[in-house]
């Protein structure tokens, strides 16, 4: 689930990364505004337990494999979004440092898709509707399964649809949304299991724990607001996805991965929003991007491997550090343009 | 020196869920006196510690730190006067390294940079821990963790200590040092402890606790000496006490403290916390 | 090994590593940061089917590994560890580009094995390129750095008790993990309604725990902020080798070293 660096560009991730980097501020100047001061350490013990949580395995019925938690619901229901967000972010970005899961450029896409569609999507509208202020088991349970899956489906989400923008891993959108998408939504259906068994044992045992996030909740008053900039993001984000899915296959998802032959695929990075920014690369650079393609194919067997195992000349990598440049201006622009969105909303 | 008394008046509290934890303890422990508070687990001792710096607040009577009767209102003053040790070293060492968690109390002091630079000096090499300084609290062992946790209260300099289990899970010679260390200090102590064997080393007076009420408060050496009442309060005799003569012949031989001289170690002891 | 005890090493063996001395580790940890973003950055801004350019990246990771006396042996393991995911997604590519793109003496190589490699060559780069982040520097001082770079504040304690009570968690839950592998016997994991009962005990305590904390805090002044004291100065050394340190990557980034060598030894341009 964790995005790696390997296989994003410079554009995806660091737009990710701004998207991101302003959510954290965001969250940090909303928590500091109305402090409940006991939430400090408890984000971080909290942090700390999901992290050692995470590593403990238990049996996923019905199969023989087993599953970890992944702690995004019940840090929201603990915490309330800003100081869940936060909380996510920090468990995330430990293991990215120790554990090397993901990146340091993929840090703000793993962040984004597993905080901010837990955190801002699924329990402000869906955890906490169904919840409500009067908890059941029963609200607890269909709130948080409910909730769970529909977090992980957007992250999953997220996690193809910025593999897919990025064009290093030809798996093309439909085909990797046909892998991804179920497998999440069995992952969310235990994780929401899970959550809500573990929920339920607190609230039974305490149930003032649960109070205080809710108290909380009051008065922080969740604004609409932010909700609204979550969703013009991911809006964004999927409008590009489907744009790109529309043009790369018009005739219908390709469910088969093994049905999908070579010679379509390449001609799926022409389309789509990685089009758009592979033209935007071309023009601007002083040699066509994919030129080495051009004189690889010139060179003949005949020459001595040595000489024709660099894949690049030096022409290429040229218009390649234009482009990348470029690509990584365009990202900040992109970057700039969402938080000027989120700033007048 | 009335000025550094604790005076606990009628105090009760009940928790929420309808547990009533204490019941009307009242109590005055005078500046430099050095104090236990034992009694069996679930008697009410943390409570009652919960109350000395402020953390639960009087439901019924009254508890006085020094000139202030303790209110929402004072209870900033009160923990300046109180320093409270805890009983779990992890709890009270939440900073990055031990400088930094020394260094916290003073620095939420709004002292200057090299005020809270002495300050932390100082108090680590009263507790001789300075060259902890740099090492991140997970990494100390057990006696480390409290005598640095000690150090952090040190740093923020109060007339009173409270202390929740010291000795709790130490090693016999960290035990010690952590002993050595406490009785060399000139602040008011209250030690709430199951460990009779450093009551005796450190407290000249105790107070037992039994189902949220006090049931003796006395010099230490007395109480102790009432099978009958330890017994009550799920104790036991300390074993320098118990009239066996391997143990109290060969115990702490580096010690000058043996049992047929009790009498004459708790006056001293007495006499070092009234001179200084 | 058990997960939670791996885990319990990788921490304490980085940990380690950060806390020896070499000029690397006594860079300061904003130069260290920032190297480290423009390294990743170059690397994954190469074409999608470069692989010979970026091979000097990995030279410039094992001299600095080198001269920070990092153990290239535990990279290695944490590359393969960690890299089923990267693997997954770019194993289609051979399968989905069958173009011809390159020959390799009689042998006909697609774009689709060229980005393959790439993709895992990027993965290895940017993956070392972290772990010798913290191994040369610390988590403390990458906090530290990130803040004076404008994280938040409050992002930054956040972190910090995080790493703080991670040990402490860990213990716990190795703990709970041997208490129940020894009661166990043969079953592997424990089915969800056990586990949820040993995490719905183990967050109850945590949570008895932050409360504890902040009592503590309170008791020493805790007035909703924690003021986290700077240690690390930058000095005019530090600017001078993040300069070079730039000037290098972008060296390696505009020019392909390899290509440029290959030619000059073969004449072949």
């Amino acid at each position: 689930m964790h995005m790696a660096d390997a296989l994003l560009s410079p554009a995806v991730g660091g737009t990710m990364w701004v998207a991101t980097a302003s959510t954290i501020a965001f969250c940090a100047k909303k928590i500091q505004m109305n402090l409940d001061d006991r939430k400090i350490p408890l984000m971080g013990v909290l942090g700390a337990f999901i992290f050692a949580a995470q590593m403990i395995n238990f049996t996923i019925p019905a199969t023989g494999s087993s599953g970890h938690l992944g702690g995004g619901m019940i840090l929201a229901i603990l915490l309330g979004p800003y100081a869940a967000f936060l909380t996510i972010a920090s468990v995330l970005t430990v293991q990215a440092l120790f554990f090397a899961d993901g990146g340091l450029l993929a840090l703000g896409c793993n962040i984004f898709n597993l905080g901010v569609f837990p955190c801002f999507i699924a329990y402000p509208l869906i955890y906490k509707p169904i919840v409500g202020n009067n908890p059941t088991p029963m609200k607890i349970g269909i709130g948080a399964t409910l909730a769970g899956i529909v977090g992980l489906q957007l992250g999953a989400l997220g996690v193809v649809v910025e593999t897919v923008l990025s064009g290093i891993s030809e798996l093309p959108l439909s085909s990797f949304l046909s892998v991804m998408l179920p497998i999440h939504l069995a992952i969310g259906l235990v994780e929401g299991l899970v959550t809500t068994a573990v929920v339920t044992f607190v609230w039974k045992a305490r149930p003032e724990i649960l109070d205080i996030s809710s108290q909380a909740e009051a008065a922080g008053k969740f604004s609409i607001k932010n909700v609204l900039a979550g969703l013009g993001i991911a809006a964004v984000i999927t409008g590009g996805a489907l744009s790109w899915f529309a043009s790369s296959s018009p005739d219908g998802l390709e469910w088969s991965m093994f049905r999908v032959s070579g010679s379509e695929e390449l001609e799926t990075p022409r389309d789509g929003i990685h089009h758009v920014l592979a033209s935007l690369q071309e023009k601007t650079s002083i040699l066509p991007d994919y030129g080495f393609k051009a004189t690889e194919t010139e060179e003949t067997a005949s020459e001595k491997p040595a000489s024709s195992w660099p894949a690049v000349d030096a022409g290429t990598s040229t218009s390649g550090l234009v482009g990348g440049g470029l690509t990584l201006v365009l990202a900040a622009f992109i970057g700039m343009l969402f938080k000027r969105r989120k700033q007048e909303r | 020196m009335s000025h550094h008394i604790v005076e606990v008046q009628d105090l009760t509290h009940t928790y929420a869920d309808g547990t009533k934890a204490v019941k009307g303890i009242s109590f005055r422990i005078h500046h430099g006196e050095s104090v236990a508070v034992v009694g069996a687990n679930g008697a009410g001792k943390s409570t009652l510690l919960l109350h000395l710096n402020g953390f639960l607040t009087p439901q019924t009577g009254r508890i006085r730190i020094g000139d202030f009767y303790l209110t929402k209102d004072t209870v900033q003053e009160i923990r300046k006067t109180v320093g409270m040790i805890f009983q779990n070293p992890d709890d009270q060492l939440f900073m990055p390294t031990v400088y930094d968690d020394v260094a916290y109390g003073p620095v939420n002091l709004g002292l200057s940079p090299e005020q809270v630079d002495k300050r932390v000096q100082d108090a680590l090499i009263q507790t001789d821990a300075l060259h902890l300084s740099d090492r991140p609290p997970y990494k100390l062992s057990g006696g480390e963790k409290r005598t640095v946790a000690i150090a952090t209260v040190l740093a923020m300099n109060p007339e009173i200590l409270v202390m929740d289990e010291p000795s709790s899970n130490l090693d016999p010679k960290a035990r010690r040092t952590l002993i050595d260390l406490l009785s060399g200090f000139r602040h008011t102590k209250i030690i709430a402890t199951h460990d009779l064997d450093m009551v005796l080393d450190l407290c000249e007076r105790t107070i037992v606790i039994k189902d949220g009420k006090i049931t003796a408060d006395g010099p230490t050496l007395e109480l102790f000496q009432d099978v009958e009442l330890l017994a009550e309060s799920h104790l036991e005799k300390p074993f320098r006490l118990q009239a066996c003569p391997v143990c109290s012949g060969q115990k702490l031989p580096e010690k000058p403290v043996q049992m047929d001289d009790h009498a004459h170690t708790h006056d001293h002891d007495h006499d070092h916390h009234h001179h200084d | 090994m058990a997960k939670i005890e791996s885990a319990f090493f990788d921490l304490s063996y980085l940990e380690n590593l950060a806390s020896q001395s070499s000029s690397v580790h006594r860079l300061d940890p904003r130069i260290k940061v920032l190297l480290s973003a423009a390294f990743v950055v170059c690397v994954v801004s190469f074409d999608k089917y470069v692989i010979s350019a970026m091979l000097p990246f990995g030279l410039f990771l094992l001299v600095v590994a080198g001269i920070a006396n990092i153990p290239i042996d535990f990279i290695i393991k944490k590359l393969i560890v960690v890299s089923p995911f990267a693997i997954m997604v770019g194993i289609f590519n051979p399968l989905l580009d069958q173009q011809i793109i390159m020959h390799l003496g009689s042998v006909n190589i697609s774009g689709g094995f060229v980005s393959f490699f790439s993709i895992l060559l990027r993965f290895s780069l940017t993956v070392s390129a972290m772990l010798i982040l913290i191994a040369t520097t610390g988590f403390n001082s990458v906090c530290m750095a990130m803040v004076k770079l404008g994280m938040p504040k409050i992002f930054a304690v956040q972190l910090l008790m995080l790493y703080r009570y991670i040990f402490v968690f860990i213990d716990e839950g190795m703990r709970m993990f041997q208490a129940r592998t020894l009661r166990s016997f043969k079953k592997r994991s424990m089915g969800v309604k056990t586990f949820s009962y040993i995490i719905g005990q183990m967050l109850l305590r945590t949570i008895d725990r932050a409360q504890r904390i902040h009592l503590a805090m309170l008791c020493r002044g805790f007035d909703g902020t924690i003021r986290i004291r700077q240690t690390i100065k930058i000095t005019a050394k530090d600017v001078v080798f993040l300069i070079i340190g730039l000037l290098i990557l972008l060296f390696m980034r505009k020019y392909n070293i390899p290509l440029l060598l290959g030619t000059v030894f073969t004449g072949i341009s």
